[in-house]
């Protein structure tokens, strides 16, 4: 079965005392469940069912600070308080597995090579809320990781770590693999929802809130695949553990997906407040520019998060250090750019694809980036005009804060950044009606 | 029918286990397209017998979902991706080299109909760049060498 050719920093986890979602994933025997198990797999899962209260379990997430590993570093244990403890209906634990935010590639590396370790997460998380029947999304083109999934699933129902009457503590669990149909916005949790419904994926008006009325208008909580596999290490080894690594308020490891022009692109584990600088020079993670060409900028987080000039990359990958250089930690992406770059073809990159992936439900949103994609397609082609700047900057404004769900500001950060940034070089651009430096990355 | 006894077993056992019937219709897509490669109106009639929801509901949520292909495409879909992290890495100038391999512009089929070619927006392998989608199969880390031989490879396959 295909394995992704991805570099990782396994060999470092394996050592590191700290580190915990890495260590053994270049072992493909961490697949197969009597090797997860042997190596303390599903333990943490076992402890909780003999008899951890949903109130102490939660509380203990909380104290390990543990926050949100799919872009918005929401605090995993206070979102699964928010489930009403008397509500009648059904409620649903939902694993985000969908992927997409360009640059980033690290829950696959999870899902392909330690996919117990995140049934094991969801189940714990779903006993935290009271679910019973739990589902992990992932988007339809990871062939590869539905069939890992799915297969780790029928492991687990078969040595009885899911089914009915769970290690005979009267818990019942069941499991759903559910499959996207290639839309970026179906990782937003509302989409999610609308999509596992067998409705389009367009995102809902909030309030009410999923922890409220999510899937089947129940009391639903969606977390990342990185944020739940972290889960069981924090029970087995206690909040106090996960706290004391990362920073004072950015706690625990995170994976880091390195991508762009570095000698060495990969997935790696660090904890958090891990020199981004270093990220890119060690030769342990991105190894250096590639070809020695001087570096012009970085995406910290995924495309929809604001740049870096080279002067500011001496800063630790943290939620707070980040938002002190007016960007954000994301999903982990980190995009590394070289001076052959153009910005404006970056750009036309990025606004392409968030104008593809709207779903269309606001009119700021839906309008909004494609009036960005023409304008910023006009420049690219030498045919901009003086005002257009301006224009872009009106439009980017008009969609900031005034739609329904987070894309429309996802679009609009990036290319707000960029026109502060890098102002001269679009002015160049419209001024000689061509690049300042052509992006033209050869393939051989 | 079009969907094959198996395709439609593996249908039902999915579609069982969701609380409610509609929740079926992508994990029932994802089927089809395994076994035929498209998904089209024919489809989702088949599919709208199987898990027992109207015909509508199904095609209604299919215009939304770009993943499947609504007709059938050449018998490999290249699917490059093209987003920022693989443009980096010269995924604009692999599409070009495709495009002058196989003789057909980005979008087009071979007249042959082995090969169609579509840019594609992240696949999730942003860190193994550039790198094509061949049907369901990932290929990765590529270069000029790699890509050919693995056309090459598929041009030679017979079955
Ligand atoms: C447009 C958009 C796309 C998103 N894509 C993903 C995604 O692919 N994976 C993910 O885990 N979260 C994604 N999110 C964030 C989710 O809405 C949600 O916040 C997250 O899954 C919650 O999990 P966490 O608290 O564990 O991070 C996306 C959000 C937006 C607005
Ligand atoms: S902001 Fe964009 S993606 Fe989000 S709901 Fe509005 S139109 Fe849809
Ligand atoms: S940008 Fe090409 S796979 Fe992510």
């Amino acid at each position: 079965m295909h394995y992704s050719p991805v570099i990782t920093n396994a060999d470092i986890a394996a050592k590191d005392e700290n580190l915990h979602l890495f260590q053994y994933v270049e072992d493909s025997k961490q697949c197969e469940i009597d090797t997860f198990v042997s190596r303390g797999g599903y333990k943490a899962w076992k402890k909780v069912l003999e008899g951890i209260s949903r109130e102490d379990l939660i509380n203990t997430v909380k104290a390990s600070g543990l926050r949100g590993r799919g872009g918005a570093g929401f605090p995993t244990g206070l979102k699964w308080s928010f489930v009403p403890k008397d509500s009648p209906k059904a409620r649903y634990m939902v694993c985000n597995a969908d992927e997409s935010e360009p640059g980033t590639c690290k829950d696959r590396v999870l899902m392909e090579r330690d996919p117990h370790a995140i049934i094991e997460g969801m189940a714990i998380g779903a006993y935290a809320i009271g679910c019973h029947l739990m589902f992990i999304y992932i988007r339809g083109e990871f062939d590869h990781c539905i069939d890992k999934m799915e297969a780790a699933m029928e492991e687990a129902y078969a040595k009885g770590h899911l089914g009915k009457n769970v290690y005979g503590s009267g818990y019942d669990l069941d499991m759903i693999v559910h499959t996207g149909g290639g839309a970026y916005i179906c990782g937003e949790e509302t989409a999610l929802l609308n999509s596992i419904e067998g409705e389009r994926g367009q995102s809902r008006m909030r309030p009410p809130f999923p922890a409220i009325e999510g899937l089947y208008a129940s009391p639903t909580i969606v977390n990342n695949v990185e944020s739940l596999a972290a889960v069981p290490h924090i029970i087995n080894r206690g909040a106090e553990w996960y706290a004391s690594i990362g920073t004072e308020k950015s706690k625990g490891s995170k994976l880091f997906s390195l991508s762009g022009h570095v000698n060495r692109p990969g997935n790696f584990e660090v904890p958090l407040g891990f020199n981004l600088k270093d990220m890119i020079y060690n030769p342990d993670y991105g190894g250096g520019m590639l070809g020695d060409v001087p570096l012009k900028g970085v995406i910290p987080g995924g495309a929809s998060t604001p740049f870096l000039l080279p002067d500011m990359i001496d800063v630790a990958l943290d939620y707070e250090s980040l938002q002190e250089k007016d960007s954000m930690l994301g999903s982990g992406a980190i995009i590394v750019f070289n001076e052959n770059t153009c910005i404006v073809w970056i750009l036309k990159k990025l606004i392409h694809f968030f104008r593809h992936e709207s779903c269309g439900k606001c009119t700021p949103c839906r309008e909004g980036t494609a009036w960005l994609e023409q304008m910023i397609n006009r420049i690219e082609a030498g045919q901009g005009e003086a005002g257009d700047l301006e224009k872009m900057e009106e439009v980017c404004g008009n969609i900031l804060g005034r739609t329904i769900c987070p894309l429309g500001d996802a679009a609009v950060m990036p290319i707000q950044s960029a026109l502060r940034l890098y102002r001269d070089e679009w002015q160049y651009h419209i001024d000689h009606k061509k690049c300042m430096v052509k992006s033209n990355f050869e393939f051989k | 029918m079009i969907l094959t006894e198996d395709s439609i077993a593996k249908i039902k056992a999915k579609a069982v286990r969701y609380p409610r019937k509609k929740s079926a219709i992508l994990p029932a897509w994802t089927v089809a397209y395994r076994q035929i490669g498209h998904v089209d109106e024919a489809i989702y009639k088949e599919i709208s017998k199987v898990i027992g929801v109207p015909m509508v509901e199904i095609a209604e949520a299919a215009t939304f979902y770009t993943m499947f292909p609504k007709k059938p495409r050449g018998k490999y879909l290249l699917q490059v991706c093209n987003n920022i992290s693989c443009a980096l890495r010269g995924s604009d100038s692999m599409i070009t080299h495709l495009e002058n391999k196989l003789d057909i512009k980005l979008g087009e089929t071979t007249d042959d109909n082995q090969f169609s070619l579509i840019a594609v927006e992240c696949l999730g392998a942003c860190a193994t760049a550039p790198m094509v989608q061949v049907n369901m199969e990932y290929h990765e880390n590529l270069d000029a060498t790699k890509l050919d031989k693995l056309i090459d490879d598929l041009k030679a396959k017979k079955d």
